[in-house]
């Protein structure tokens, strides 16, 4: 027998542990877009027993940025003297004015990089002009931007700045199992951000709400060693803190910790489909306040909100499934995105799309 | 967003390494990973080394090595 049937061959033996005391509806949430996609490529979703629900959670950086972050992003692109530099996925995000490719189109300067330290490269590289890193993503993502801030103070480039967005993970862990609306009986935790956090974060979690959180990483056999981890816990009811992933420590990446501890203070911030969630996001410490964005421009105020019509904000957390939504595969698809979930490579919506519409 | 991609460390220079990512030659930042040396696995993300990995957990857990692994023995 090879090793995905083995570990099958498990899944199936503690869902019937489950069925036996009762219990035939079981809902596991991946809060990883890398997870989500991963999970509806490889079609796993139809092949568990009915009732073994995976329902995908706010773990795309992008999808859960709130929507007047895209438009100030918009609007400083279309500033003169500004150099938008961004990760690509945040380049078709629909603002209120246009997307940053609609700004590109009329002229507007917005270069893709892969590390924030290159946005750092371009502004020393155009000195005559203002380069704005868009800052977005978890605490895998975050380190990148803390050493991009910190070369930018020590070399002196006073025409970078980033407008910040950063997220942490485990704080809308806490503000979904508040949530009375939605039920999640387990987490599929994210393999990357587990690998600067360490594993041993999610037990605070586990202790107060009584929920298996089991760190995997992102092919076919560590996603069903997760969910198999996951079942067995809720079978023999002992819920636990734990890791599948061999590239995930106990306590993650100290260094990377540190440039995060060093640079950013934990601010409350604004999710898309959750609200304000208290010390939840990442913002510039006072002695590197200077290249922040959001102080450096004279920004108008910019309104939270959603495209008319679109459940992003509820697929991201976990109340719908994107074929739930009236505008999935109609009017809203990755060709013409309406909400950020289907224009990210890794939000649910552009991952049923491609892989799960039927 | 969360994308890390598993390479081996060709070369390093202070702390910039050249890492073979499936057969392409990126540069990688090491300073998260101040202990990594030239022939060590790592996890890539967004052009940082976010971890070292053990070379047969590399073999093991992603499913991409393992079927490059399988092509190289046909």
């Amino acid at each position: 027998m090879n090793r995905i049937a083995e570990i099958r061959k498990k899944i199936d033996a503690y869902w019937d542990t489950l069925l036996s005391s009762g219990r035939d509806d079981v809902r596991i949430m991946e809060i990883c877009g890398t997870h989500t996609v991963s999970i509806s490529r490889s079609g796993l979703r139809a092949t568990f027993p009915k009732g073994l629900k995976l329902i995908s959670g706010p773990g795309c950086p992008v999808c859960v940025t709130g929507q007047s972050y895209v438009d100030k992003a918009v609007y400083l692109a279309r500033q003169p003297d500004v150099i938008i530099a961004t990760y690509g996925d945040m380049v078709r995000v629909p603002g209120a004015t246009g997307s940053l490719e609609a700004v590109r189109g009329e002229g507007g300067k917005v270069e893709v990089v892969y590390s924030a330290h290159q946005a750092v490269d371009l502004a020393r590289r155009c000195e005559d002009k203002q380069v704005v890193f868009l800052a977005i993503g978890f605490e895998t993502t975050a380190p990148a931007t803390a050493l991009a801030i910190q070369k930018a103070d020590r070399e002196g480039v006073e025409n970078f700045s980033a407008l910040l967005s950063h997220k942490l993970v485990i704080p809308a862990m806490r503000a979904l199992l508040n949530d009375k609306d939605i039920r999640i009986d387990g987490f599929l935790c994210p393999g990357h951000v587990s690998v600067i956090t360490g594993w041993r974060v999610y037990e605070p979690i586990v202790n107060e709400f009584a929920r298996p959180c089991v760190v995997a990483g992102f092919d076919d056999e560590q996603i069903l060693k997760g969910i198999c981890e996951i079942l067995r816990q809720l079978a023999e009811q002992s819920p636990a803190a734990c890791c599948v992933y061999p590239a995930v420590s106990e306590t993650g990446n100290l260094h990377a910790q540190e440039v995060i501890h060093e640079t950013f203070d934990v601010i409350d911030t604004y999710w898309r489909g959750i609200g304000i969630i208290p010390a939840s996001g990442l913002g510039l410490k006072e002695r590197f306040s200077r290249f922040d964005a959001d102080k450096r421009f004279n920004l108008p105020v910019f309104e939270e909100h959603d495209p008319p019509g679109c459940r992003c904000g509820e697929v991201i957390s976990g109340k719908c499934i994107p074929p739930e939504c009236p505008l999935f595969g109609t009017i809203c698809t990755p060709r013409e995105p309406i909400g950020p979930c289907m224009v990210s490579s890794e939000g649910s919506c552009a991952a049923y799309y491609k892989y799960d519409r039927h | 967003m969360c994308l890390a991609i598993p390479a081996k460390i060709e070369s390093l220079d202070q702390h910039i390494a050249t890492v073979d990512l499936a057969g392409a030659k990126v540069r990688a930042d090491t300073t998260l990973t101040p202990e990594a040396k030239v022939g060590d696995w790592v996890l890539v993300h967004a052009g940082y080394t976010i971890t070292i990995l053990d070379e047969k957990d590399v073999r093991e857990t992603f499913a991409v090595l393992r079927e490059m692994d399988e092509l190289q023995k046909r």
